[in-house]
């Protein structure tokens, strides 16, 4: 029989005593020439700034590969290290610096858009939300997303992340009509 | 040939809490209102960072000496394994903790707990598990205290808890709590887990084998991260007849 699972908790008010590394929020360096900056707000269903989250990004790199000896291809061997958290500012504002993902492969023999899974944690979310970050400047890419593909229109767009130069903007709302898709995964 | 791009998932297990606790006033406005969509495990769900390698010292896993004197309580050792539900260690895997001092008050800007910082307890430790999945920290064992959610809320003593895992989707923050906690009864974070054999996996046990004569008090706590799916085999034998 299967162990019991340790139950998720809050990560509650106070995470950034113990959460915080000074380059968090760097997964590559601010001057690095491939470098992009991932930014947004987080705000919740009243209207008001989520101010005291946790964000944290997980992707491929440039190429598609992950940092991770559970990639069956084998870990990525250029020293990208695919993981990037920051806490929100009272704004509610967040930002990653970090490179564009190449596409993955995906379930089916389909090909995944570039894309970063990204989770929030915060005070009154009892266990992590996960969503997806995809890019709305590939267009090609995002019409053959199998993830994607499995989302009402109108839902879509809450996902792709917008390009301001070499920025891209996505604000993630936890509730509402324009309420960000959170994953069941 | 093994085909790379089929990858086994890991099981969607009973037992967190629902996003919608209303007992819990801070889920209002934020545990998302639609239904969440379920994503199927891809590559980027089944891997996951390997952080910390090159950062983490034994130094970290010790809390009472990140400062010039010792800090004020009863010195605790908090030890267990990381492992996945089919009891499969979790080696080399980030664990992060952080606490409230013996008083009960967090060394953080917005706790305004009417109760004593302690200059020689900030209250944060961090250690990478064994090859066996081990974990093992020094710490001094945290103070309940009160918050707004209801009248005369407080919350038991409690240290949180984040794991990596091998897979993002192992990825968990939880909280430890301690074993008889008279607080356990009125908590709406501790009972937002529903099922009573799940509330029990976050409960410490008192471990008098770990205790060292003279010096601290130990705790278990064993942290149970998601299962693997089993491996669909793709017999090419399949079907034929023999």
């Amino acid at each position: 029989m299967a162990l019991q699972t340790t139950p998720s908790q809050t990560a509650g008010p106070f995470l950034h005593i113990g959460l915080l590394w000074p380059d968090g929020p760097t997964v590559v360096a601010d001057d690095d020439p491939a470098a992009i900056v991932l930014t947004g707000r987080i705000t919740d269903g009243a209207g008001e700034a989520v101010a005291d989250a946790l964000v944290e990004t997980w992707q491929a790199d440039a190429d598609g590969r992950f940092a991770s000896a559970e990639d069956p291809r084998g870990p990525a061997t250029g020293g990208f290290r695919g993981w990037g958290r920051c806490s929100t500012d009272a704004d509610g504002g967040w930002r990653i610096v970090t490179v564009k993902p190449g596409p993955v492969p995906g379930p089916g023999g389909t090909t995944q858009a570039p894309h970063l899974d990204c989770t929030i944690h915060a005070r009154g979310l009892l266990r992590q939300l996960l969503t997806r970050i995809y890019f709305a400047d590939e267009a090609a890419a995002n019409a053959a997303d199998p993830v994607l593909a499995d989302l009402p229109d109108e839902r879509r767009a809450t996902l792709l992340a917008s390009p301001v130069g070499r920025r891209y903007e996505l604000d993630i709302n936890l509730q509402g009509d324009r309420a960000t898709v959170f994953f069941d995964a | 040939m093994t085909d790379t791009r089929i990858v086994p998932g890991y099981r969607r297990e009973a037992g967190d809490p629902a996003l919608a606790t209303p007992e819990y006033g801070s889920t209002r406005h934020r545990a998302p209102d639609r239904p969440l969509v379920v994503l199927p495990h891809t590559l980027t769900e089944v891997t996951g960072p390997a952080f910390g390698e090159d950062r983490v010292t034994a130094a970290d896993a010790d809390l009472t000496r990140r400062h010039a004197g010792e800090p004020l309580g009863e010195r605790i050792i908090v030890h267990g394994r990381v492992v996945d539900s089919d009891g499969r260690a979790v080696p080399d895997t980030l664990v992060e903790v952080w606490q409230a001092n013996a008083a009960g008050r967090y060394a953080h800007e917005a706790d305004h707990h009417d109760a004593p910082l302690d200059p020689d307890f900030t209250g944060a430790g961090r250690c990478l598990t064994d090859g066996d999945g081990r974990y093992r920290f020094t710490t001094i064992r945290p103070g309940a205290y009160p918050w707004r959610n209801h009248h005369n809320a407080w919350r038991p003593a409690h240290i949180h808890f984040s794991v990596f895992g091998r897979a993002f989707v192992q990825r968990l923050i939880t909280q430890m709590y301690f074993p008889g906690d008279p607080l356990f009864g009125q908590d709406p974070i501790f009972n937002a887990v529903r099922d009573e054999r799940a509330r029990q996996a976050m409960i410490s046990s008192f471990d008098l084998d770990e205790t060292v004569p003279e010096w601290a008090l130990a705790f278990h706590f064993d942290i149970v991260l998601r299962g693997r799916d089993a491996v669909a085999f793709e017999d090419p034998a399949d079907g034929d007849e023999h």
